[in-house]
């Protein structure tokens, strides 16, 4: 009976000093004026740009150690409707805001969201290793996806895909709201158009490459930077006639490759102290060189960007 | 003895061919909980070290160990162990010591099974709602906890009153016949008495708390954040956490070019930590029950 | 002496407050659920949800640049179908392992069986998810020559795995709460087990047995992060085990993070969530009642 009651005791004690503890540890940084204490940036959005964010995070923490760069994906959607709720430091999108969406932001934080081109990347299309199809036009892409598309067999592409046995194209797409889904909506379905119903839309970019990796009858699409050796990356013309072009950096920059796009970085208002330290380092040349180590296009050497270094020219 | 005659042959018959179908029914329930831990174990083994457990996440996800998403996943279970615990076991002991036997009292009961029903998708809605958004938290560990906390509510009530429910009625009488009162009697003998049953529905919440992904998805879980490694009070309570189930969920879905034992890494780790806990909790109860001297 | 139990006469009655206002937590908390995921949804709901589409279009366009449909029903027919696979795979072999292991078994090979499911009830989710993405995706397209190992036997398998414990734990106590008495009786007119099982046992818990499987759906229906995972998450209405389906659940967990608070397809999503926990709410009211029943024999 003593001992069960000392257990008791203990226990309570053990909880109340862990939650003691836990106070202590909030209220510190709550006035957070000792020079030690950390700063964390909210980073929130793309899918696509999510492994890049988190790259440059991981080594920003090395620049500045007294920032901690927070970094959730979810898509561009939750980037911008972070930034519309005034709820990110920086929002990340692989489209560029919409009108609507800049007033909405303006009018619930009284400030206006601030641009930043930080990379560019290619949307590649990739089939099983096993599927001899090695090219595709835009056209065909948007017959097989689109709502009032008419291709579901791989004959119709006309290959013979041996691994598929019932020849039904499987179709992996990405979930609504991601950036990337709405770039390839805009950008190969066209204005307007929806999506087929009934395509498998996964999660994140990687879940379309694992898939389609194993599955021989799929389709999928995704940012270059996730492409994989397990997987076939197609090489994709405009129009049939046109020349087929793989995507990589100089593709990208030249514009032969036709479904490419740019990334960006918003913030509300003039971004000042560690936002814009961080800002400024990921458009110098070691936060593009994280951008090409991370699969996906740095900016080329223009005007406002002299110190970028575009890859291979 | 008698000659087993053709009805008495084919009874046993049936019997045993009974025994048998139900037995390979719970063989081929159980069978697949060995058969993944060890497929999960195999895979993980090339990577489980110490290190695994003290390193951060490095080079994008793709290499390095759990220690922030790990050490996030322990303040979720202990904040909202701090919060549950308390309300649970109270409830507990108003349902078992207080409640008469009425329509009111049915209600409660209700609204516990039913709480302990509702899907953890819309727990995370809820908290979202309510701590995120309405109580103003944002989305941190804090409001992550909470809605933790009210989702594993009905795990320990249930176990607490279970546990009340055993102490022996004469137990209490006599602490009453020497006029103590109620909150007496409970402070000391029947809380006292069931603490085994107590303390498992407390090891219980544990365990499910640091499996559970959808309700801290949307309420203070982040994909990455760097914490210095090795210091356990990193993190605090208005910020966001990683944790090893949406660690799990996102380097399985979302990283490419993960090294194929990391998640499969991941995967054990926070399975190992949910059995473990798990055991723990049996034992215990095993272990105060033997002890029990009545 | 005097001091202390002036001071205990003070915090007593504080302390039992304590008690009750945590005794009607639960109720307080259900409602609130109920309240704050209403409170996000209703805008919507009352004002531009057409509620005939919302139930009977398959078309889910929350995002068209065109028109937005809020159509559900394809996703209510993926839960549905996961859900049913689950329990025609889970029910049987729950049933059976809950009348093996208290029937059957030794007291000690009980003992070790419940121990054993406990550990299986604990398994989190996002494993289950794992073990579907990773592991039976290519098993199923091998064994089944499948288009893609993602999809409705997928999910049902992991899913019944899942719901298998809580259908044991609540059909073996509700074989328990048989009296002794029957089984002594039908044993002594000379039934074997088998016939005593089949003819007393399962009568007498009949209630008991149902609610364990309407238990086990409940939990079919609310599960998301394996569902999400394992299922393919393609909106149709599946023709066949081997077509990928998405979930209402599934669906909620993957576009939430990603709609501005309070947009249509935001308050669209907590009126899932209402339809969700409205149908977990009926479900579990009909599995207590069953339960009650029993009680009250």
């Amino acid at each position: 009976m003593k001992n069960i009651k000392f257990t008791l005791r203990v226990s309570a004690l053990m909880a109340v000093g862990a939650f003691l503890l836990q106070m202590g540890c909030a209220k510190k940084s709550e006035d957070g004026g000792t020079p030690a204490e950390k700063v964390s940036i909210q980073n929130q959005g793309s899918d696509t740009m999510v492994n890049l964010a988190q790259a440059w995070a991981e080594a920003y923490s090395s620049v500045d150690s007294a920032v901690s760069v927070e970094v959730s994906g979810g898509g561009s959607g939750t980037g911008v409707a972070a930034l519309i709720n005034g709820t990110v430091d920086i929002a990340n999108s692989s489209r560029k805001l919409e009108e609507g969406e800049r007033a909405k932001a303006q009018q619930n934080t009284g400030k206006e969201p601030k641009e930043y081109m930080v990379g560019y990347d290619a949307l590649a299309i990739f089939v099983h290793k096993d599927n001899p199809l090695n090219e595709i036009t835009l056209e065909q892409l948007a017959a097989i996806y689109s709502a009032d598309g008419n291709v579901t067999k791989w004959s119709q592409l006309g290959v013979q895909n041996a691994g598929c046995a019932n020849d039904e194209i499987i179709r992996i797409s990405r979930q609504n709201n991601s950036g990337t889904y709405h770039y390839f909506r805009e950008a190969i379905l066209g204005k307007g158009h929806d999506f087929r119903l009934g395509s498998v839309d996964m999660n994140g970019s990687k879940d379309v490459v694992d898939l389609v990796s194993k599955t021989p009858c799929a389709i999928g699409y995704s940012g270059m930077g996730y492409a994989t050796h397990d997987v076939k990356v197609l090489h994709v013309a405009k129009k049939a006639g046109d020349p087929y072009v793989a995507p990589s950096i100089e593709s990208t920059l030249d514009h032969t490759y036709p479904i490419a796009r740019p990334l960006f970085m918003y913030t509300l208002g003039e971004p000042t102290g560690h936002v814009q330290h961080y800002l400024d380092w990921i458009h110098s040349d070691a936060g593009q060189q994280i951008v090409k180590e991370s699969g996906y296009v740095p900016l080329p050497k223009d005007g406002s960007l002299e110190h970028a270094t575009p890859a291979n020219e | 003895m008698f000659i087993e005659t053709p009805l008495v042959q084919k009874k046993k018959r049936t019997e045993a061919a009974a025994k048998i179908v139900f037995m390979l029914m719970t063989i081929l329930m159980i069978l697949p909980l060995l058969l993944i831990l060890a497929y999960l174990l195999y895979k993980a083994f090339p990577i489980l070290s110490l290190d695994f457990f003290i390193t951060n996440p490095k080079n994008g996800m793709r290499a390095g160990g759990i220690w922030a998403p790990f050490l996030g996943t322990m303040y979720l279970v202990v904040i909202s162990l701090l919060i549950s615990a308390p309300i649970g076991v109270l409830a507990a002991v108003y349902l078992n010591e207080y409640a008469g036997d009425n329509w009111f009292t049915r209600i409660i009961n209700l609204a516990v099974v039913n709480l302990a029903g509702v899907p953890s998708i819309v727990h995370a809605l809820f908290g979202l709602g309510a701590f995120v958004l309405f109580a103003g938290m944002g989305r941190s560990i804090l409001a992550a906890s909470l809605t933790l906390a009210i989702m594993t509510l009905p795990v320990i009530i249930a176990s607490t009153k279970e546990s009340l429910a055993a102490v022996p009625r004469a137990f209490r009488e006599a602490c009453w016949n020497v006029g103590a009162t109620r909150w007496q009697t409970i402070r000391h003998i029947v809380l006292p008495n069931s603490i085994s049953g107590i303390l498992t529905g407390v090891i219980l919440q544990v365990s499910r708390t640091a499996g559970e992904t959808a309700p801290v998805m949307f309420t203070g879980v982040v994909f990455f954040k760097k914490i210095s490694e090795g210091d356990i009070f990193a993190y605090n309570l208005f910020d966001q956490c990683m944790a090893l189930s949406m660690h799990l969920f996102t380097i399985s879905t979302q990283v490419p070019d993960v090294p194929k034992a990391l998640p499969y890494g991941t995967a054990v780790v926070l399975l190992g930590t949910v059995l473990l806990v798990n055991a723990l909790s049996i034992t215990l109860r095993v272990y105060l029950r033997a002890r029990k001297k009545w | 002496m005097a001091n202390q139990r002036r001071l205990g006469n003070l915090s007593e009655p504080i302390i039992e407050g304590l008690i009750r206002l945590c005794g009607i937590s639960a109720i307080l908390f259900v409602i609130g659920i109920f309240f704050f995921v209403f409170r996000e949804g209703s805008g919507f709901l009352f004002s531009k949800l057409n509620l005939k589409e919302f139930l009977t279009s398959i078309e889910w366009y929350p995002d068209s640049p065109s028109n937005k449909r809020y159509g559900v029903l394809a996703l209510m027919a993926g839960t549905a179908s996961v859900t049913v696979l689950a329990m025609m795979i889970a029910v049987p072999f729950g049933l059976g392992a809950a009348i093996f292991i208290s029937e059957f078994c030794s007291r000690r090979a009980r003992e070790t069986f419940k121990i054993v499911i406990e550990l299986l009830a604990a398994i989190p989710s996002v494993v289950w998810g794992f073990i579907g993405l990773t592991v039976m995706n290519p098993i199923i397209i091998d064994l089944f020559k499948a288009p893609i190992g993602l999809n409705v036997l997928n999910g049902g398998i992991i899913l019944a795995l899942m719901s298998v414990p809580i259908i044991v734990s609540i059909g073996e106590d509700a074989l328990k709460a048989v009296p002794d008495s029957y089984r002594e009786a039908s044993l002594a007119l000379g039934a074997t087990r088998w016939q005593m099982i089949y003819r007393v046992l399962l009568p007498a818990a009949k209630n008991g047995l149902l609610a364990a499987a309407l238990l086990g759906v409940g939990r079919g229906i609310g599960e998301t992060i394996a569902v999400l995972m394992a299922t393919g998450h393609a909106v149709q209405i599946p023709h066949s085990i081997l077509d990928p389906v998405r979930t209402l659940t599934a669906t909620i967990a993957a576009e939430l993070g990603e709609t501005p608070v309070r947009s249509d397809h935001y308050q669209v999503l907590f009126i899932i969530g209402i339809l969700l926990f409205s149908i977990t709410f009926v479900v579990n009211l009909v599995a207590d009642l069953v339960v009650k029943g029993i009680r009250g024999k």
